[in-house]
């Protein structure tokens, strides 16, 4: 089975999870792997995929820059047909969720999404996928067709290796040039906030759990006897509990503190991919199956504001101790 | 504008145990609270915003079990003029492909200037939807969207990217917008305001009377099969600390001491 990976790039840089996602089209084991480049220029961005895969396929055109859905989907829909491939990967990324399911109907395709495995089995496509917030997978197949598009999850595969010798790099017609009936204005980077919590050594940090806008105190003082800051999951940012910009996880910031205490956090997998490398992870939640204790270093099982309290007296109390 | 949006009923799995029922490909559900997909809050609050911004009205559609009228009642109580629900067993067990398959049947019955669906369900978090109902009706669509300016015959969008950054695009309408959580505040609806809008009549419509034949929707017409639902693996390498919350807030301060929290 032939599998052709679109490769995700922005403001000419390949994105890590286009590496991923060759990764896991190696480990599909169905033979040589087809990299897709489409960009004004993709010349530059083919060389460097051409260590990764074993061919890349690339179309150069005006309309393909920057990396917009609308543009690029009648261009990779005529590139996978070109090419033949029956198993089109994207990373199930902003960009990916974009175009993936449009170019899953476009081919009239089974489509997959923001799949954690994904392999071959008589022919068949099948994998796993998180459903219900993470707290169950689902084992899934797609229905026999000529043609599926799935989408990988971030962090799931393991990025393919550099071999030497460099792929053929095959450049196809550009496409007829159309009117795009959706306009590109420009790329907008979030302000930064009063506190970079990127910077910071110790993170206290509240979800959902946390109740409302008054608790958010209680973490500041335990922060605050920490020398550090207070950060959130993405629905305290999304309720104005707290600006955007102490969001921590995929669409907010990413964190790798010494410690970073999670208070009332479920541990949604965009959140964890925002601080799963922090050195001390500590983990109060009242529910014992919050995923957030499955990358945790401790876990409380509790009620936040029981424990909360206590802590930051004990902590008043050993910095007092400290400085006798 | 006349704005459709369209809004699943999903069980509430913040806060819930998620029990896998006896034959493995299916949820127990009679310990699950079920509500608005949260998503589609937003969708419904941002659909009122902009009727109320520019004048029109918003229709609200549900496909679901005769509980998911709920959804529909809500989205009333907030404001939206004409609930649609789309209630037949055939319809159960759909993925993406197949929803938007009989939604767009519901979409073409009016010539809507936007239709508006949340990023995602919280039960499958397929994100599929809204892009395969863009592709139904043949019509541009943006997904992940934090803003949307009416100007004109056109949308001002934002979209959210990764790490804090957006990008910016301009739609014409009619086309199909995925709207991300956050983008609004949704409005409070009081258990009155819920009771007020109870009598009001629903379009009900069933797979036949949309004009499709059973093997085109639910389960039957989807292209993704769920095989069985599995447990995460247990664990992980969290270290739980027992005890009273005395002992356990102890603990909790000896680690952050012993970690450099008080350097």
């Amino acid at each position: 089975m032939s599998v052709l990976v679109i490769a995700e790039h922005r403001e000419d840089a390949l994105r890590d999870a286009t590496f991923e996602a060759l990764g896991a089209a190696r480990a599909l084991k169905a033979g040589p792997v087809t990299a897709l480049v489409l960009a004004a220029d993709s010349a530059p961005l083919a060389k460097k995929l051409a260590h990764f895969c074993q061919a890349v396929l690339t179309m150069s055109q005006p309309s393909l820059s920057p990396p917009l859905a609308a543009a690029w989907l009648p261009a990779a829909t005529e590139a996978i047909k070109e090419a033949g491939a029956r198993l089109v990967l994207l990373p199930h990324s902003s960009w990916g969720m974009e175009l993936g399911p449009r170019l899953a109907e476009e081919l009239d395709a089974p489509y997959a999404p923001d799949v954690s495995e994904i392999f071959l089995r008589d022919n068949k496509v099948e994998g796993e996928r998180a459903v219900y917030g993470g707290k169950l997978n689902a084992r899934w197949e797609m229905v026999k067709a000529s043609v599926y598009v799935a989408t990988l999850r971030a962090g799931a595969f393991a990025p393919a290796e550099p071999s030497d010798s460099p792929a053929e790099i095959l450049e196809l017609p550009p496409a007829a040039p159309k009117v795009l009936a959706t306009r590109f204005v420009g790329y907008v980077k979030q302000a930064a906030g009063d506190v970079d919590i990127t910077a910071q050594k110790i993170l206290v940090s509240v979800g959902r759990g946390i109740g409302g806008p008054e608790n958010v105190a209680l973490a500041q003082e335990l922060a605050g006897h920490l020398n550090g800051a207070v950060s959130c999951s993405r629905p305290v940012a999304d309720k104005n509990w707290l600006p955007k910009t102490r969001q921590v996880g995929i669409s907010g910031q990413s964190v790798r503190p010494r410690i970073y205490l999670a208070l009332g956090i479920s541990g949604a997998f965009q959140h964890m991919a925002g601080m799963q490398g922090a050195e001390t992870i500590i983990a109060v939640n009242k529910d014992p199956k919050a995923p957030i204790f499955r990358v945790a270093h401790y876990g409380i099982v509790g009620d936040l504001f029981e424990v909360l309290p206590l802590v930051t007296d004990k902590i008043k109390a050993l910095i007092s101790k400290q400085s006798l | 504008m006349e704005i459709l949006v369209c809004a699943k009923q999903v069980p509430e799995t913040a806060e819930a145990d998620i029990k896998i029922s006896a034959h493995g490909r299916g949820i127990e559900q009679d310990d699950l609270v079920f509500d608005i997909n949260e998503w589609d809050l937003y969708a419904v609050e941002a659909a009122l915003q902009l009727v109320e911004a520019h004048g029109g009205s918003v229709t609200v559609v549900t496909m679901g079990d005769k509980d998911a009228e709920d959804t529909l009642r809500r989205a009333l109580a907030m404001g939206c003029a004409q609930g649609v629900h789309l209630l037949d067993r055939a319809f159960e067990g759909a993925d993406g492909h197949a929803a938007a398959s009989a939604l767009a049947k519901v979409a073409a019955e009016k010539p809507y200037d936007l239709i508006l669906c949340g990023v995602q369900a919280a039960d499958d978090g397929l994100a599929w939807t809204g892009p395969a109902l863009a592709a139904g009706l043949g019509i541009p669509w943006a997904t992940m969207v934090t803003a949307i300016e009416k100007q004109g015959n056109t949308l001002e969008i934002s979209r959210e990217l990764e790490g804090g950054m957006e990008e910016e695009l301009i739609l014409p309408m009619p086309c199909v917008l995925t709207v991300q959580s956050g983008i609004n505040e949704p409005r409070y609806v009081s258990v009155m305001g819920i009771r007020k809008v109870r009598k009001k009549p629903l379009d009900v419509f069933d797979g036949a009377a949309l004009g499709l034949e059973s093997g085109r929707t639910g389960e039957a017409g989807s292209r993704l099969k769920v095989m069985e639902y599995t447990l995460p693996p247990a664990g992980g390498r969290a270290q739980m600390i027992e005890g009273m919350p005395t002992e356990q807030a102890a603990a909790l301060a000896d680690i952050l001491a012993d970690k450099g929290g008080l350097r």
